[in-house]
């Protein structure tokens, strides 16, 4: 099966999980809630009902409230024609419709991309990112989201963050509510007081379980799948690699972008402008190590998957200089088990290779 | 008795195949057709305003009334091709003129300050990059169709329902998204 493909599976399947595990937990609130008040059945039905209604409004909602959250403004074709442009451009490359176009104004630098398919998507740049980079570094960035949308990255980190958001909000209700009950003075029986407490202590914990569980769903393989298939799409893997480079030394401390429940879902998180993010918690790979897996790929052919035997770069730019310019129809070679192909360069030879990526034999075409 | 039901089941599981895979075989070929009709119509797009363009370079251009008509000339060449490789052509033929038409216009001051020449140039320029594009996903779903028509076992049924392999666009691949080279040269002194 084709990679992409299996990554959208395994995307829906992630996204089920997080359902189940929401559901399961809702449930158990709702019956402690329904034992505090003697009929533990009503409390779960209760909340089962109240389930099904976040389900459904972070699925048809989640990305309003996220473009909401951000503070971006919608964008047509008159009032940013070359950043229309460029994303339609991208959207055809990817075969997907025109997804929704937001603007947040400040001069930091990043984008995001949210939505459930496809269909219903949207990408909110900065006016930051349209200023400081230039066409084909914004072409790999748009390229990037255009990526999270095809492989549906978009619907898991969109439910995710208004489940985090869910339980965030719960987790102050229960804190409120116990405050609240002891400065009354404590007039409920210690039965009910222990239920409270426990719910306390439940929310709390699950919060940030929940922003955890987050991070973990926005993957750092996630992340480079959607960096590999958007210089796929452009082509042209050195612009999404300076972009990259640009944006992340372009975070500034306490931003107007950065938001806890948001940060993960950026092409570089915001947060990294505080200089207090460890290693461990990020959301997103190394800068470093994204841009240096970009830079390997510089010398694949757009369209193929066969990278040359030989790693020493020097070898092959020599024929890239214009005074070398002989006639570049070498021939192909076509590997036989996954299709792919790779077009000669005029100074290499068939021999130079032994192997596709995927293991298949190769062979080699006058034309294709 | 038992052996019946094993050769219905794997009767059965060769129809779903054969259903599978034809069903396949069209989603590939509509996909195909679809993003074939997207470069046609970015390229009917671009040649909806090149009398436009013309128009408003016109008064300014005295000098490069050749690269006008090149581009004019294009036009009704790409009006009249009924070839995909005719297409491909005048369409090319008017990709490298309107190039020039852009380089040449950096001489011209006033034209540069036209706001209207500058929609039409960021408008022109966003058209030419959505038809590399077009043509890169035109190229992938042939191949994606090609490879199923070819390979075992789906080309059984592709022979059979005479599914037929498509042609790709030669385009001077990497020369289309190549960036524009500078050359810094260092002083002698």
């Amino acid at each position: 099966m084709d990679p992409i493909y299996k990554n959208i599976t395994s995307n829906k399947r992630w996204t089920y999980l997080f359902f189940s595990f929401y559901a399961i937990i809702i449930c158990v609130i709702g019956y402690l809630i329904g034992m505090y008040y003697n009929s533990p059945i009503m409390g779960l039905v209760f909340s089962l009902i109240i389930f099904v209604l976040i389900l459904l409004g972070s699925y048809y909602g989640g990305q309003s409230v996220i473009t909401s959250m951000s503070g971006g403004n919608k964008i047509s074709k008159e009032d940013e024609p070359y950043l229309y442009n460029t994303v339609e451009a991208l959207s055809i490359a990817a075969g997907v419709p025109m997804p929704k176009l937001y603007m947040i104004s400040t001069d930091v630098p990043n984008a995001f991309a949210s939505g459930r398919d496809p269909k219903n998507a949207s990408i909110t740049v900065t006016t930051g990112l349209v200023e400081k980079l230039d066409r084909l570094e914004l072409e790999g960035v748009i390229a990037h989201e255009m990526a999270h949308i095809r492989n549906y990255d978009i619907l898991i980190a969109t439910v995710a963050v208004v489940l985090a958001g869910t339980f965030v909000f719960l987790g102050y209700m229960a804190r409120y509510s116990v405050y609240g009950g002891a400065l009354r003075g404590g007039n409920r029986n210690g039965s009910a007081g222990l239920i409270f407490l426990i719910l306390f202590i439940v929310l709390v914990i699950l919060a940030p379980l929940f922003a955890q569980l987050l991070k973990f769903a926005i993957s750092r393989k996630r992340e480079f799948l959607a960096d590999a298939t958007g210089a796929d799409l452009t082509g042209y893997p050195e612009g999404l690699a300076s972009a990259l480079e640009k944006i992340s030394t372009m975070q500034k401390s306490k931003s107007k972008i950065s938001n806890m429940a948001l940060n993960g879902i950026y092409i570089i998180n915001p947060a990294i402008g505080d200089n207090s993010g460890s290693r461990f918690f990020s959301t997103h790979p190394p800068t470093e190590e994204r841009i240096k897996r970009l830079r390997e790929m510089e010398f694949i052919d757009s369209k193929s998957n066969i990278t040359p035997l030989n790693n020493d770069k020097t070898v092959y730019k020599v024929g890239a200089t214009p005074d070398n310019e002989k006639v570049a129809e070498n021939g192909y070679l076509v590997c036989e088990k996954c299709g792919g192909f790779y077009k000669l360069q005029p100074d290499e030879s068939p021999d130079d290779f032994e192997q596709c990526q995927c293991g298949g034999k190769l062979e080699f075409r006058d034309k294709i | 008795m038992d052996a019946s039901y094993i050769i219905l089941g794997i009767l059965i599981l060769i129809v779903a195949y054969l259903v599978y895979s034809y069903n396949h075989l069209i989603v590939m070929r509509n996909m195909v057709d679809t993003s074939y009709s997207n470069i046609d119509t970015l390229l009917q797009k671009r040649f909806e305003l090149v009398p436009n363009l013309v128009s408003t370079v016109k008064g300014y251009m005295n000098h490069e009334r050749e690269l006008l008509e090149a581009v004019t000339r294009a036009r009704s060449d790409w009006m009249n091709a009924s070839t995909i490789q005719e297409n491909a052509g005048a369409d090319n033929v008017a990709a490298k003129a309107l190039k020039s038409i852009f380089a040449v216009a950096e001489n011209y001051p006033d034209l540069k300050a036209n706001k209207n020449f500058l929609m039409l140039q960021e408008e022109l320029v966003g058209i030419e990059n959505k038809i590399a594009y077009a043509r890169q996903r035109y190229n992938r779903t042939v191949l994606d169709l090609n490879n199923a028509i070819q390979k075992f076992p789906t080309n059984i049924v592709a022979h059979y329902f005479k599914f037929q392999t498509k042609e790709f666009f030669e385009v001077e691949s990497g020369k289309v998204r190549e960036v524009p080279q500078v050359k810094i040269y260092e002083g002698e002194d």
